[in-house]
């Protein structure tokens, strides 16, 4: 193991001896951790019906509302999202819609 | 120059403290350890170490101080005794998890209720699945010498484990005796720096402690837990060789006294082998062939050196100074399993002895190995001094 690793550029651990000892995480940061496997609601949201006030952007906990370079709301990162269902709760616009994940279990070929 | 000087057990320990001068001591008093950051503290207040001391609520926040010191990159030290061990039982296996190698002076006393204050091992005894190495001393002496070579085997690249340090309490922690101390300089050198691994405090090279493992990683992580225990076995004697060269004392793991022919052997841990010794010597005075084994080292538990030291008895007696209620007691069950699967099926009795700081006396020995010769081997514990 060498002192300047980063746990977002790691390959996943095959072996118990890979996993970093202490399960310290390196670079300190979240960024590789998948939140997006806990989620059992997907939001969807609806570009039409969005004023991007970002009301979902700030108060998302896992910061998975994207936006462009202007502050518009460009969709949501299904790789952290954990589906809290926070955004579609406080949207005024009613702008994001919570869906179970079983309705795309299908696309997503279901793991 | 070493020095011999007629001390305490926890004086000799918090000596032990002064010359190691640890980065951090977080502690919370509780008898019968007190002394040990009392006199720490002295020290501190004269400007004889550099320690930052921190003094805090409970015995639950000097644990968790001790934690995120360590995981900092510091060289920490404490103590506790009895239910101040009880409140940081919920931070004992986090120490071990991130393997901070903190050095514990672990002073047993009985686990409230009833409130005693004096010796058993029950304190200790629960946190032996917490992923800390455990060293029982029979003596001060042990005591000091235990806690200036377990800096080196918690900060061992590959151990990296906290260790108690353990002695009984009253019996060896107020009672005074010949210390022999090594000089300041020999036990810095000895100890030398700690060169952590991932020091929070390397903020060139940030890494984060304490996040959710899922399921996925949660098991390989305690599996090196397993390794590092493993090692710890291995390294122990390295690391007791080097101490025997500066100081002259060498400590093994498993302390054989007379056993080499020994037919009827008494296992026990910390101060009453001495007493045990004794009264082995008086029998074999009479041309008994008795030994003492006494276990310094419980955890990791020398499975192998247990079976080979009781390899030639016909009867063992092991003495618990605690109880698993509704159980069986830790060394015993250590030890039957230890001979089980060296497939060494040697008649086992069980006793609980001391509880609450119930004396032990050679005439208490004496019985035992009665008991052993006479073949008087029963299923069930036997208590020793008990009123019935
Ligand atoms: S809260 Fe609703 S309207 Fe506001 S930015 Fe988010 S989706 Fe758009
Ligand atoms: S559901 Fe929760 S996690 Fe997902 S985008 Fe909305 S607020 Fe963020």
């Amino acid at each position: 193991m060498t002192d300047k690793m980063n746990s977002a550029a790691m390959a996943k651990p095959k072996k118990w001896r890979d996993v970093p000892m202490a399960g310290v995480a390196f670079g300190a940061t979240a960024e590789a951790v998948e939140t997006g496997q806990w989620r059992s609601i997907r939001p969807l949201w609806d570009s039409e019906k969005c004023i991007s006030c970002l009301i979902c952007w700030n108060q998302c906990p896992d910061r998975a509302v994207t936006t462009d370079e202007s502050g518009k709301v460009t969709g949501i990162d299904e790789f952290y999202c954990k589906g809290c269902g926070i955004c579609a709760h406080l949207c005024p616009k009613d702008a994001i819609e919570m869906k179970p994940e079983t309705d795309f279990a299908a696309a997503r070929g279901d793991r | 120059m070493s020095r011999r000087e007629i001390i305490s057990g926890n004086w000799a320990f918090a000596e032990a403290m002064r010359q190691i001068n640890p980065d951090v001591v977080a502690a919370y008093p509780i008898t019968p350890s007190t002394d040990i950051p009392m006199k720490f503290s002295e020290f501190v207040a004269d400007g004889k170490v550099d320690t930052n001391f921190v003094t805090v609520e409970s015995e639950h926040s000097a644990i968790t101080a001790c934690v995120t010191a360590a995981a900092a990159g510091a060289r920490v030290m404490t103590a506790s005794s009895a239910n101040g061990v009880g409140l940081m039982h919920e931070i004992f296996p986090i120490a071990g998890f991130f393997r901070s190698p903190i050095v514990f002076g672990l002073v047993n006393r009985s686990l409230g209720a009833p409130i005693n204050i004096h010796c058993d091992h029950s304190d200790s005894m629960g946190e032996r699945d917490a992923g800390w190495i455990h060293l029982y001393c029979e003596d001060a002496q042990e005591a000091y010498d235990t806690a200036v070579m377990a800096v080196r085997l918690a900060e061992h690249d590959n151990i990296l484990t906290p260790v108690f340090v353990c002695q009984d309490g009253f019996i060896t922690s107020h009672g005074f005796e010949p210390v022999e101390m090594l000089d300041d300089e020999t036990v810095k050198r000895f100890v030398g720096e700690r060169n952590a691994r991932y020091p929070l405090l390397d903020v060139k090279n940030p890494v984060t402690y304490g996040s959710f493992a899922s399921t996925e990683y949660y098991f390989e992580i305690k599996r090196q837990q397993v390794e590092a225990m493993e090692n710890a076995l291995k390294l122990y004697d390295g690391v007791a060789r080097e101490y025997e060269a500066v100081s002259g004392r060498y400590y093994p793991m498993l302390d054989a006294y007379r056993t080499e022919d020994a037919e009827f052997v008494v296992v026990v841990m910390s101060s009453a082998a001495g007493v045990v010794k004794d009264v082995v010597d008086e029998l074999r005075d009479k041309g008994v062939k008795a030994g003492c084994l006494r276990i310094r080292m419980f955890r990791p538990f020398p499975f192998d050196g247990v079976a080979k030291a009781l390899s030639h008895a016909k009867a063992i007696a092991v003495l618990d100074r605690s109880l698993s209620l509704g159980g069986t007691a830790p060394v015993v069950s250590e030890v039957r399993s230890a001979l089980y699967r060296a497939s060494a099926l040697i008649p086992v009795q069980s006793y609980v002895f001391g509880l609450g700081g119930r004396d032990f006396f050679p005439q208490n020995a004496r019985d035992i190995f009665t008991d052993l010769e006479k073949g008087q081997i029963v299923g069930e514990e036997r208590y020793i001094g008990l009123l019935e």
